[in-house]
């Protein structure tokens, strides 16, 4: 394949399994599929997302597609190259941050950044990184005083320094409060800008919403399914959601109204009662939906707690798809 | 967007990073210091150089006081005794003898001590001799003595080369193993990867680190012992300097291996303590290795660290050149490059 027009990232029956482990010391556990057969094409100038739960391999996918980790079987392309047999030429134009790196917390943010200039052929100018990340004023604190948010953005920054074709991002917000996370929202939109292809890893649908063209969904190592948020959510059968809880005193909540039930009122596709007593209800039309189900509780006598209604979201095309919310881990 | 600006060197940037680490953390800097000269005071001031201990000779009743003045006046301590406490002080050992004077006078003294007791028998014939002489008694042949107490021949001219290796070898396996295993736990040593850093660039800086810390660990504690306890460098600089770097080159490529595949700090602590412990027991650090048993004396002539405490003192104290210490330097290179060509070939870099 012509490298200046392959793909930023192939990858094709990709798999990963844990040998489970027998010795002397060592409690002995069975294997693990971490990933359990993956293929996927990712166009350069994308914004990629892979979703799931903690523990559906995401970032064992990651680890493998940025060279750091070799797959049991399966085959990946970078930009139509092979790590394998250009590692070196692939490391100058893939920049990575790791889900978890504890940066030395005894350099200064400018000699951290010095250090990661020194491996590139042709890095980029520090006040150019800085800015990135917007952390000028901070270049000469210590990486250790620095806040979560100030550090992920440092790690990002890291990842920039060689002026990537492709940057891997796992899990970029995890623990950060809104502002950060917005702040490192506004990075990616900004290296986009620029050309750059993404790939990251996220349980948030928010993020996955807000920043992917495309997101892949996994669950236990497989891909569940692939396509843009709003395609996604548009293949649901319903493009909102309306959540009902009925008055605590009501006897027998869960027998008070039934699925079967729910799900015959028109407008309403499909209900679900949550562990804590709440109906999720997929609708069309939602300002319909509602005024029919408020008339079906009435004609049952049920006393009504609670109601909602809200756009259907990437957490209901997972719920959908694999019986879990993302959260459930 | 502004032109690429020149590229830093990954090398020193890289042997940077771990001075600042080591320079901006106090506690590094104790256990690389001050710890050994700590050590050294405490070991140095346990076995300083003392004197004999004094020779005390119990005087009962009726010894005259010129008699007793002969004693003192050759530096003895003399201790007047009442009959009933004499006995006790001599068998507890707290006179070496005693005198007892003459029942009717023009009998001769009686010296009491007991003969399986050397510093009894010492006392003994240092009393008489002191007596003698002071009855006219003459010495017909000349002698004279001689006291060594010469810098090179105590106790603190041994232990400080031990020290010295001892220091060195623990600098080089914490300076590199625990460095190493940090970095993994920390997932740096993975992200490090993940740029397109070179491996050997990383290796190289951490020898080059601790070629830059070495000499300032010598020389301090060279300067402290000679300023402290006057020990001499025997031999030439350069031939101390080169055991030193050969040493810690030897420890670096062992640290290699025992942190090639440790996935935690407390598995390479546990480790490191395997390997040194019974160097630090063994090798002749604070005594000399062969008091060791004959048989096990051939193990113990090859473990790195015994030759490493052989050369520091065939340098220190015997003056030694390079031809002395070529044989410690071959042992070090046996046990180095086996050490670091198998820690390279299983390193574990994730």
């Amino acid at each position: 394949m012509n490298q200046q027009l392959a793909p930023a990232v192939v990858c094709r029956g990709l798999r990963k399994v844990y040998d489970g482990r027998h010795g002397l010391f060592r409690k002995p556990s069975p294997s693990v599929v971490a990933v359990d057969g993956l293929d996927l094409v990712i166009e350069r100038g994308e914004c990629f997302g892979l979703l799931g739960p903690n523990g559906s391999g995401k970032t064992t996918t990651v680890e493998m597609l940025e060279g750091l980790l070799a797959p049991t079987t399966g085959e990946i392309q970078l930009l139509g190259l092979q790590w394998a047999t250009a590692e070196q030429a692939l490391r100058e134009r893939v920049g990575v941050a790791l889900q978890e790196t504890h940066l030395p917390e005894k350099l200064m943010v400018e000699e951290l950044l010095t250090l990661f200039r020194s491996f590139y052929r042709t890095p980029r100018p520090m006040a150019d990184l800085l800015a990135d990340v917007e952390l000028e004023e901070k270049r000469r604190a210590w990486v250790g005083k620095l806040s979560g948010g100030q550090r992920q953005r440092l790690a990002i920054a890291c990842a920039l320094v060689g002026e990537p074709e492709v940057l891997f991002l796992d899990e970029p917000t995890t623990g950060l409060d809104p502002q950060s996370r917005r702040q490192v929202w506004g990075l990616v939109a900004g290296y986009r800008a620029r050309g750059g292809t993404v790939v990251l890893t996220t349980h948030y649908m928010e993020e996955a919403e807000r920043l992917c063209d495309r997101v892949a969904i996994v669950d236990h190592g497989k891909l569940v399914r692939v396509g843009s948020p709003s395609e996604l959510i548009a293949a649901l059968p319903g493009d909102h959601v309306i959540e009902l809880e009925l008055e605590k005193n009501t006897k027998n909540t869960a027998s008070a109204l039934t699925a079967d039930e729910l799900g015959q009122v028109r407008f309403v596709k499909e209900a679900h009662l949550s562990a804590e007593g709440v109906w999720s209800l997929a609708v069309r039309e939602p300002e319909h939906a509602v005024a029919a189900v408020l008339a079906l509780l009435e004609s049952k006598g049920c006393a009504l707690g609670r109601l909602g209604t809200r756009k259907a979201s990437l957490e209901d095309v997972f719920v959908a798809l694999t019986g879990r919310h993302l959260r459930d881990g | 967007m502004a032109e690429p600006s020149k590229r830093p060197n990954p090398v020193i940037q890289l042997t940077l990073m771990r001075l600042r680490e080591i320079g901006r953390e106090p506690g590094v800097l104790f256990w690389a210091f001050g710890f050994p000269v700590l050590l050294s005071i405490a070991l140095g001031i346990a076995f300083r150089v003392r004197g004999p201990e004094p020779t005390v000779v119990g005087a009962l009743p009726g010894i005259t006081a010129d008699l007793k003045q002969i004693l003192v006046d050759a530096k003895l301590q003399v201790k007047p005794l009442d009959p009933a406490s004499a006995e006790t002080e001599l068998r507890a050992g707290r006179v070496n003898l005693l005198l007892v004077p003459p029942q009717t006078p023009g009998q001769p003294i009686t010296y009491r001590f007991d003969p399986s007791r050397a510093e009894a028998r010492q006392a003994r014939s240092m009393v008489n001799q002191i007596l003698q002489r002071a009855a006219g008694q003459m010495e017909p042949r000349l002698v004279r003595d001689e006291e060594v107490r010469e810098p090179g021949a105590r106790y603190i001219d041994f232990l400080i080369p031990g020290l010295l290796a001892m220091n060195l070898m623990s600098g080089s396996m914490w300076g590199v193993a625990w460095v190493i295993v940090h970095m993994r736990v920390r997932k740096l040593l993975k992200r490090l990867l993940a740029a397109p850093m070179r491996r050997r660039d990383l290796m190289f800086s951490m020898g080059l680190a601790r070629m830059v810390l070495i000499p300032m660990e010598v020389a301090f504690i060279v300067i402290f012992a000679r300023l402290f306890f006057s020990v001499q460098v025997a031999g030439s600089y350069l031939a101390l300097f080169t055991m030193a770097f050969a040493g810690s080159a030897c420890f670096a490529a062992i640290a290699i291996l025992v942190a090639s595949r440790a996935q935690n700090t407390e598995t390479v602590s546990g480790l490191m303590n395997l390997v040194m412990l019974p160097m630090f027991i063994a090798s002749g650090v604070f005594f000399s290795a062969s008091n060791f048993p004959d048989s096990i004396q051939p193990v113990i002539r090859l473990l790195p660290l015994t030759a490493m405490c052989d050369g520091m003192r065939a340098v220190m104290i015997d003056g030694a050149g390079f031809v002395g210490i070529l044989w410690p330097l071959a042992i070090l290179a046996l046990w180095g490059v086996p050490a670091f060509l198998v820690g390279l070939r299983y390193f574990r870099w994730n």
